[in-house]
C-alpha cells in the first residue's frame, strides 16, 4: 500500500506553478524524506497531501486510496506544519485538551507523560516555550492522535542539534512501536541521510527523483577518469551530472553503461546520498541526460523568509 | 462468474477506538478560544444594561409624572416638562445615536478574528488537519458565536426599548422610524448577526483581521443604507389609500409612517405603513437579515474548503 500517491499534481499560484506534474508513490513503512531547497514545492505537496490545498492539475491520494481531506484521511494523519503552529496563548495543557476535542482518536495521558518526561511545564503557555519545546509538544499531539501517517513540515529547521537528536529519536520509536509511516521534509539531508529509506527530491517545483534510497544508492555510481575522453562516456551512459576538474572528471551515472563494465582508465565509486541529492539538484556543467537537461541551476541553501 | 462487490472500506487493526466527535466538543473548543472575546462583550453589555435599568427607571418616572401633571399649563407642569427636555432627553438621544453602533461594532470586533487570526498567525495548519473536519469546525464556530451574540443583543435591545420609550413618546416618533425600528424587536438581533456575518466572511476573504475589520464597517453600512432608503418601503405590509381622514391632526406616536403621497385624476393618494404592521415588518426584515447572514456564513464555510491554503 502506498501511503501517499500522486499522479500529475500540480498546484498553481497566479502564474507561478508551486508544483507541476508529479508523479510519486510513497510506501506504507518507509520513513520517506521530501528534499529540496527552499520555494521547491515540498510545502505544496504535503498542504495537498493533508488536504489544505485542492490541486490546480492531477491526483492525490493518501493511505491506499482515499481522498485527501477525506475523514479516513483526516482520522489517521497527523501533520505538523511548518514552524509548529500553537495557539501562543493556551498553556500545554490546554492545546492537549483541545487536539483531544478535536479528534476521534487522542491518548491525552500518554501524551501528558511524554511531555512531563521530556521536562515541558502543562500549565505553560505554548507562546513561551523554545522552539525545541514547541516542536515536541506539536510532534507529541501527532503521535497522541496515532496516526497512521505522520506528516513533518521542516520540523528540524528551529531546532539545535541536541534537539533535532530528541525529535528524530521521538520519530523513530514511533515508525518502531506502532508501524507510523513517516513523510518529512527538509532542506538539509546530513541528518536524514541515516535514518530515511525512501527519498523524494523536488526542485523548482518539479520531481527530480524518488525512489528507496537502497535502490538509489545502488543505481547510482560516479565515474572518475581522464576530462579528455568524458564526452564520450556521456553519450554511452545515462549521465545525470558531469562535474569537471582540471584534467580530472567526475561523472554521476544512472546505470551500468551498454557493456556493464567500466571504460579503460576509468574508475566506479559508490555515490553518498548528499552527493546524489545536490547532483540532481544541480546537474553542473556539461550534463546532458533527460534529467539535467533544461534544469535551472539550483542552490541547497536557506533562505531566510 | 459473479463478483461479490464490497463497500471500500479501509482494513483497520486493533488500533484504539475512534469515539464519535460530537457537535458539543465543539463547545469547549470555541468557548476556550474565544472566551476572552465573549466574556469582553458580555462585559460590555452588562455594563450598558445596568446604565440602560438605572436611566431608564429615572427616564420613566419623569414621563409618568409629566402626564400626570394637571393643569398641563401650570408653571410647575412647565417645570417639570424644562427637567424631561434638559436631562432625560439629551442622555436617551445621546444613547438612541450610540447604540446604533454596537451591532456593527460587535461585528467588526468578533467576526474577522474567528477565520483570519487562524490566517495571519498559521495556526489554521493545525486546526483544519485534525479529525473534526475544517467544515464542522468553521460551521460550529460560527454558528456558536453568531448564536451567542444574537442573544445577548436582544436581550439588551429589549432593555434599550424600553429605556428609551418615554423619549420616544416625548418626541411622537413611532416605532417604525429609522433609529427606532432596528433596535427593537428582532431587528437589532438580526442586524448583530449579519454583521457578524459579514465579518467573518471578509475575514476569511480578506485574511488579514485589521483590513477586514475596516470592510466590515463599509459593507454594514451599505447594507444598513440599502435597507432604510430602498428596502423598507417595498416590505408588503404597506397599504394605499384615499382616505385622507388617517392623516389629518397631529403626530403622535401612533400616527402611520406615510411612505409617499400622488395624485391620479382628482384623488389623491397615500402609501402609508400603520404602527400595527410593526410585528410583521419586524419579522420581514429579520427574516432577511437571517437569511443573509446564513448565506454569508455558507460563502465562508465555501472558501474554508476551497481556499485554505
Amino acid at each position: 500500500m502506498n501511503v501517499i500517491e500522486t499522479a500529475g499534481l500540480g498546484k498553481r499560484y497566479g502564474k507561478a506553478w508551486a508544483l507541476r506534474d508529479c508523479t510519486v508513490a510513497v510506501p506504507e513503512g518507509s520513513l520517506a524524506a521530501l528534499v529540496g531547497p527552499n520555494g521547491a514545492g515540498k510545502s505544496t505537496l504535503m498542504n495537498m497531501a493533508v488536504g489544505l490545498t485542492l490541486p490546480t492539475a492531477g491526483t492525490a491520494t493518501v493511505l491506499g486510496g482515499q481522498a485527501t481531506g477525506s475523514p479516513v484521511a483526516l482520522d489517521d494523519i497527523a501533520f505538523m506544519a511548518q514552524d509548529a503552529p500553537l495557539y501562543r496563548n493556551l498553556s500545554v495543557a490546554d492545546m492537549l485538551h483541545l487536539t483531544r476535542n478535536l479528534n476521534r482518536r487522542f491518548d491525552e495521558s500518554a501524551a501528558r507523560q511524554r511531555l512531563t518526561d521530556l521536562g515541558i511545564p502543562l500549565k505553560k503557555k505554548a507562546g513561551k516555550l523554545s522552539g525545541g519545546q514547541q516542536a515536541q509538544v506539536a510532534l507529541t499531539m501527532a503521535l497522541a492522535r496515532r496516526p497512521r501517517l505522520l506528516i513533518l513540515d521542516e520540523p528540524l529547521s528551529a531546532l539545535d542539534p541536541l534537539a533535532r537528536q530528541d525529535f528524530m529519536a521521538t520519530v523513530m520509536t514511533a515508525m518502531a512501536d506502532d508501524g507510523v509511516s513517516v513523510l518529512l521534509s527538509s532542506h538539509a539531508l546530513a541528518e536524514l541521510e541515516r535514518v530515511a529509506d525512501y527519498l523524494v527530491v523536488l526542485g523548482d517545483g518539479e520531481l527530480r527523483l524518488a525512489g528507496p534510497v537502497d535502490d538509489l544508492l545502488a543505481e547510482h555510481r560516479v565515474l572518475t577518469g581522464p576530462t579528455a575522453t568524458a564526452g564520450l562516456l556521456v553519450g554511452e551512459f545515462q549521465t545525470v551530472q558531469v562535474r569537471r576538474a582540471g584534467a580530472q572528471a567526475h561523472l554521476l551515472v544512472r546505470d551500468a553503461g551498454p557493456d556493464g563494465t567500466v571504460p579503460a582508465g576509468w574508475e566506479a565509486h559508490p555515490v553518498g546520498l548528499e552527493e546524489l541529492v545536490l547532483a540532481y539538484l544541480r546537474p553542473g556543467d556539461g550534463g546532458t541526460s533527460a534529467a539535467a537537461q533544461n534544469v535551472p541551476r539550483t542552490e541547497l541553501t536557506e533562505v531566510s523568509k | 462468474m459473479s463478483v461479490l462487490t464490497l463497500p471500500a472500506q479501509p482494513v483497520r487493526g486493533a488500533e484504539p477506538a475512534l469515539r464519535p466527535v460530537p457537535w458539543r466538543r465543539m463547545i469547549w473548543v470555541t468557548w476556550r478560544q474565544h472566551r476572552g472575546m465573549l466574556i469582553g462583550v458580555t462585559a460590555v453589555l452588562a455594563a450598558v444594561s445596568v446604565f440602560l435599568l438605572v436611566m431608564g427607571l429615572k427616564a420613566h418616572h419623569d414621563y409618568t409624572s409629566l402626564l400626570n401633571c394637571h393643569p398641563q399649563d401650570s408653571a410647575a407642569c412647565a417645570a417639570i416638562k424644562r427637567d424631561f427636555n434638559n436631562t432625560d432627553w439629551p442622555v436617551s438621544n445621546t444613547v438612541a445615536i450610540l447604540i446604533q453602533l454596537m451591532p456593527v461594532l460587535l461585528g467588526a470586533f468578533a467576526g474577522p478574528a474567528v477565520l483570519a487570526r487562524e490566517l495571519e498567525t498559521g495556526t489554521f495548519r493545525y486546526a483544519w488537519t485534525q479529525g473534526i473536519g475544517r467544515v464542522r469546525w468553521t460551521i460550529a464556530k460560527l454558528t456558536m458565536i453568531g448564536a451567542a451574540l444574537a442573544i445577548l443583543t436582544g436581550a439588551v435591545s429589549q432593555l434599550y426599548a424600553w429605556f428609551f420609550d418615554p423619549a420616544r413618546e416625548f418626541e411622537e416618533m413611532n416605532v417604525l422610524a429609522a433609529g427606532v425600528f432596528d433596535t427593537r424587536g428582532t431587528d437589532f438581533a438580526a442586524w448583530t448577526l449579519a454583521a457578524f456575518a459579514i465579518g467573518a466572511f471578509l475575514g476569511m476573504l480578506i485574511r488579514r483581521i485589521i483590513p477586514a475589520m475596516a470592510a466590515t464597517l463599509g459593507a454594514y453600512l451599505g447594507v444598513q443604507l440599502l435597507a432604510w432608503l430602498v428596502l423598507r418601503e417595498d416590505y408588503p405590509v404597506a397599504i394605499d389609500t384615499t382616505n385622507a381622514r388617517l392623516f389629518s391632526g397631529p403626530s403622535t406616536p401612533s400616527s402611520p409612517w406615510i411612505l409617499k403621497t400622488w395624485t391620479a385624476g382628482s384623488t389623491d393618494w397615500w402609501r402609508y405603513i400603520p404602527v400595527s404592521r410593526f410585528w410583521p415588518m419586524q419579522f420581514i426584515e429579520s427574516g432577511w437579515l437571517l437569511v443573509l447572514a446564513i448565506a454569508l456564513g455558507a460563502a465562508t464555510v465555501w472558501l474554508v474548503r476551497h481556499r485554505a491554503a
